[in-house]
């Protein structure tokens, strides 16, 4: 069915588009930062993660200030912090682009097939999302961690689990109006079917709003996975996270703050990053928005 | 008939409003672009003037300049000025622009739904906007606003100012808007389109009430208009507008009369006039689609069960069938169940009684059945815009219906589409462009060309060229007449314009509250109506001729009916009688 007549609600020259954009072309470059990082981690780091380097406290037993050999310090352990924020980089974007993701594909599959359907399919849909809702997700989070073994897999998919609700209720809301839209009427006349109409012809135009939830929603589900981390049902150490890292260090928040700023500057940074890259891709992808901003 | 003369005897009013050279630009990464240049006129106490023009023309950011109320920053008035007695508007600053705004100077808009603040009730808006002007106390402004609910012939005033905006009509509502405007008695009132979203019977009505309040409080009134019928019947003197510029002014019965400007007179040509319909070849009695005792009811649930409490009963028993290749039109009111009847057609809206098209039915048939029925028949909706995907090019859009019915290689869609393209006018090399890169009358044309992708046997129009300018409208409809000659399609004409019906239809239906009330050949139906809806239908089009004195329609009297029964009880069914050749009318209780 697809064809090249098809696809072209992602226009010729899109990407050209893209990189007419310098807000865009940067947050690009931050993700392709963050990426490289995480893949090359054993090659740049220069100590292992988890190595607690005897050097690596002052006399006191205080983390050491950044300079010197530890060009971002040392933890409370002594460890690099830059070692460990490189090889976090890899659990933060596991985390961000998987768990998101996950979470991106039920909130839409939910919330499109309850919008269009309606009657009791979205009836029973929207019911169980607003149970998902009311339902403290940090309690579930951890109940469902308890009963898998924590691994950075089963945190993902724990992470998608709870954080597919908001996604659905936005989609769900927007499928309701596109489907009553006269477009939609006219697809039904012609003898389109079900699936063509969902994904030909409404899809497309849920993609802003999934983008906008998708940049948004990295920055929650590294976040999320930083306080699962914290509680013990998350990554385990001494697997580095962005997150653990954090709640690792927060006691020393006053004397060592770059324990703390360091690594949530880096979750802002890539969140960041997703979202100029995500608000320009949705500009781009609109053939309504051409030659505008 | 002017005010200025009759009122005074003088010769001419003391002027209000004198707009001088005004020339308003939009500022765009080029430079400015002028959106109104150079326009002068003045407006004198008592006078209509109306401003007519096509959509683009620059009539209603005219409107909006005066009133100050142009988009910041980037529309701006760059010259000229407009004058309001001894103040110069255009040089006033925002705090006194809006104390004038209202008091001296009011407007009333198109859409009187919008225009009114849905969570309050009339009467706070408009003791609002009395107070905000004057020092009334409460009491005193609400006494004033009873007093502006009683001029504007609203029924049951007191009990109005209690209500909220969506419990009243649409002609309710913009005599709402008309109190609001002159409960302050402005020098100049200027209706913008005020009576383009209404019915044609209630817009007599409004046009009737603006013209005595007029004569009453020696308004001036500045009419926004595309409706040259509406400016036969209100305006003293006429501005035509095109692309920002004044192309002729004149008294009306001057433009009327001899229009000086190829532009009006093309404009005026346009304009569709009862009894000027062509006689049209005698169609085949082969019938295309057949509608016996068709009804639709939809249910309003309420309680705490939300069981079924009432019906709305869209469609009641209706029944008529469209021959190969005729026009059939549905003419109604809004409301009247006519559109619900089109989507009863294509299949879209759930239904009682049965609909044939080509000798079959959607009931009957499995998916495969129904959908291979849908080549059979397609319809055509009023607003192009929301009926193209905007996100899809306007050839994809043109060979979807071939992809769908799965009909040639993609190479002859492509050349099918491009083919369709140059049929309705467009060129092939505008294959690539989105919708919103067309005009109103070109994205129509891309409906009809994936309308006739499919070589249906109906195409039903459901108001199809209502939204298009004039011109637009003509040249559309003759596509329309001339697809119907080479392709022998049958239309079903969806429509509450009398005279465009009058002029394209081979039959007519006219329907009101859900029923059939008058049937028949158009002759029969425009030169022997019999019903009093369609008697009144007929008389309340507004005629584009200033010496036609229209014949006073009797007023309705307090709310339009409601087709909202309690489940089990319903409308009265009407019986029709034929008065001869199948003109068949409902008879009277």
């Amino acid at each position: 069915m697809t064809s090249a007549t098809e696809v072209n609600f992602a226009p010729k020259g899109a990407m050209r588009r893209l990189m007419d954009r310098k807000l865009a072309v940067f947050g690009m470059v931050l993700i392709a930062i963050v990426v490289t990082g995480a893949v090359a981690a054993p090659w740049i780091a220069p100590f292992a993660p988890d190595q607690q380097n005897f050097d690596g406290l002052t006399i006191e037993g205080a983390p050491m200030a950044p300079g010197g050999a530890y060009m971002m310090g040392t933890d409370l352990l002594g460890r690099d912090l830059f070692s460990r924020i490189l090889y976090g980089a890899r659990t933060s974007l596991v985390i961000g682009v998987v768990a998101n993701g996950m979470a991106l594909l039920i909130g839409t599959l939910v919330g499109i097939t309850a919008g269009y359907f309606r009657g009791w399919v979205g009836s029973v849909l929207m019911r169980f999302t607003d149970l998902m809702m009311a339902f403290p997700a940090l309690l579930l989070a951890i109940c469902l961690a308890a009963i898998f073994q924590p691994s950075l897999w089963i945190v993902a998919l724990v992470i998608a689990l709870v954080n597919w609700v908001q996604t659905a209720r936005v989609i769900y809301t927007e499928t309701t109006s596109l489907a009553t839209r006269d477009f939609i009427a006219a697809e039904r006349t012609l003898g389109a079917g079900t699936g063509r109409i969902l994904f030909k012809h409404i899809l497309p135009h849920l993609i802003p709003t999934i983008i906008v939830w998708g940049t948004l929603g990295i920055s929650t589900t590294v976040l999320l996975e930083a306080t699962l981390s914290f509680l013990g049902v998350g990554v385990q150490p001494p697997t580095a996270s962005w997150g653990n890292i954090i709640f690792e260090n927060q006691t020393y928040f006053q004397s060592a703050p770059w324990l703390v700023f360091i690594p949530g500057a880096a979750i802002i940074l890539l969140a960041l990053a997703f979202n100029l890259v995500g608000d320009a891709l949705r500009d781009v992808l609109d053939p309504t928005q051409r030659g505008r901003g | 008939m002017s005010a200025a003369q009759t009122d005074t005897g003088a010769t001419l009013a003391p002027e209000v409003l004198s707009v001088q050279d005004l020339t308003v630009s939009v500022r765009t990464p080029a430079g400015d672009r002028p959106l109104v240049e150079n326009l002068s006129f003045t407006l004198r106490r008592g006078e209509t003037l109306a401003i007519a023009g096509e959509s683009g023309s620059g009539k209603s950011i005219t409107s909006l300049a005066i009133m100050g109320l142009l988009p910041p920053p980037a529309v701006r008035i760059t010259a000229g000025s407009v004058r309001l007695g001894d103040t110069d508007l255009t040089k006033l600053p925002e705090a006194q622009m809006r104390s004038l705004r209202g008091a001296r100077i009011a407007m009333i808009f198109q859409e009187p739904m919008t225009s009114l603040n849905p969570v309050l009730t009339v009467g706070a808006q408009l003791t609002e906007a009395i107070r905000a002007h004057t020092d009334a106390s409460r009491a005193e402004a609400r006494k004033q606003a009873l007093a502006a609910l009683h001029a504007v012939r609203l029924s049951q005033p007191e009990q109005r100012l209690k209500q909220y905006p969506h419990e009243l009509s649409g002609g309710m509502r913009q005599r709402v808007m008309i109190a609001m405007a002159l409960a302050l008695r402005p020098e100049v009132l200027i209706a913008d389109e005020p009576t383009t979203a209404l019915d044609v019977t209630v817009q007599s009505e409004v046009l009737d009430l603006l013209r005595d309040l007029q004569r009453e409080f020696g308004t001036a009134i500045i009419l926004i208009t595309h409706d040259m019928g509406v400016v036969a019947e209100m305006a003293d003197r006429v501005i035509v507008m095109k692309a920002g510029k004044a192309v002729e002014e004149a008294s009306t019965r001057q433009i009327f009369a001899s229009p000086q400007m190829p532009y009006t007179q093309d404009l005026l040509a346009a304009v569709p006039r009862m009894g000027k319909g062509k006689p049209r070849p005698e169609t085949p009695t082969e019938t295309v689609a057949r509608l016996s005792d068709v009804v639709v009811r939809f249910p309003l649930k309420g309680g705490i069960l939300g069981r079924t409490i009432a019906q709305v009963h869209a469609v009641e028993h209706v029944s008529f069938d469209i021959r190969r290749g005729e026009t059939f039109a549905l003419v109604g009111e809004s409301g009247c169940g006519k559109s619900t009847i089109a989507k009863a057609i294509v299949g879209i809206a759930p239904h009682q009684g049965r609909i044939e098209i080509a000798g079959q039915s959607f009931a009957d048939l499995d998916a495969a059945g129904q959908k291979a029925l849908r080549r059979r028949v397609q319809i055509v909706f009023q607003d192009p815009m929301a009926a193209l995907d905007p996100r899809m090019t306007v050839g994809t859009l043109i060979a979807e219906p071939l992809l769908i019915h799965g009909i040639g290689s993609l190479a002859e869609q492509r050349a099918r589409a491009s083919e369709l393209m140059q049929r309705v006018g467009l060129t092939t090399d505008q294959l690539d462009r989105y919708p919103h890169e067309f005009s109103g009358g070109q994205r129509q044309r891309i409906c009809i060309a994936r309308a006739l992708a499919l070589q249906p046997d109906l195409i039903i129009a459901d108001e199809s060229v209502s939204a298009l300018d004039v011109s637009v409208q003509a040249r559309v409809l003759d596509l329309l007449q001339a697809l119907q000659r080479e392709f022998g399609i049958a239309f079903l004409f969806i429509s509450h314009d009398m005279a465009v019906v009058e002029n394209i239809s081979d039959r007519v239906a006219v329907m009101y509250l859900g029923q059939i009330v008058e049937t028949g050949t158009r002759a029969q139906v425009f030169g022997n109506p019999q019903h009093p809806y369609t008697r009144r239908l007929i008389d309340a089009v507004p005629v584009p001729d200033p010496s036609h004195i229209r014949t006073a329609l009797p007023r309705l009297a307090g709310e339009v009916p409601s087709p909202v029964h309690v489940l089990g009880q319903g409308p009265a069914r009407l019986v029709m009688r034929d008065i001869g050749d199948g003109h068949l009318v409902a008879q009277q209780a």
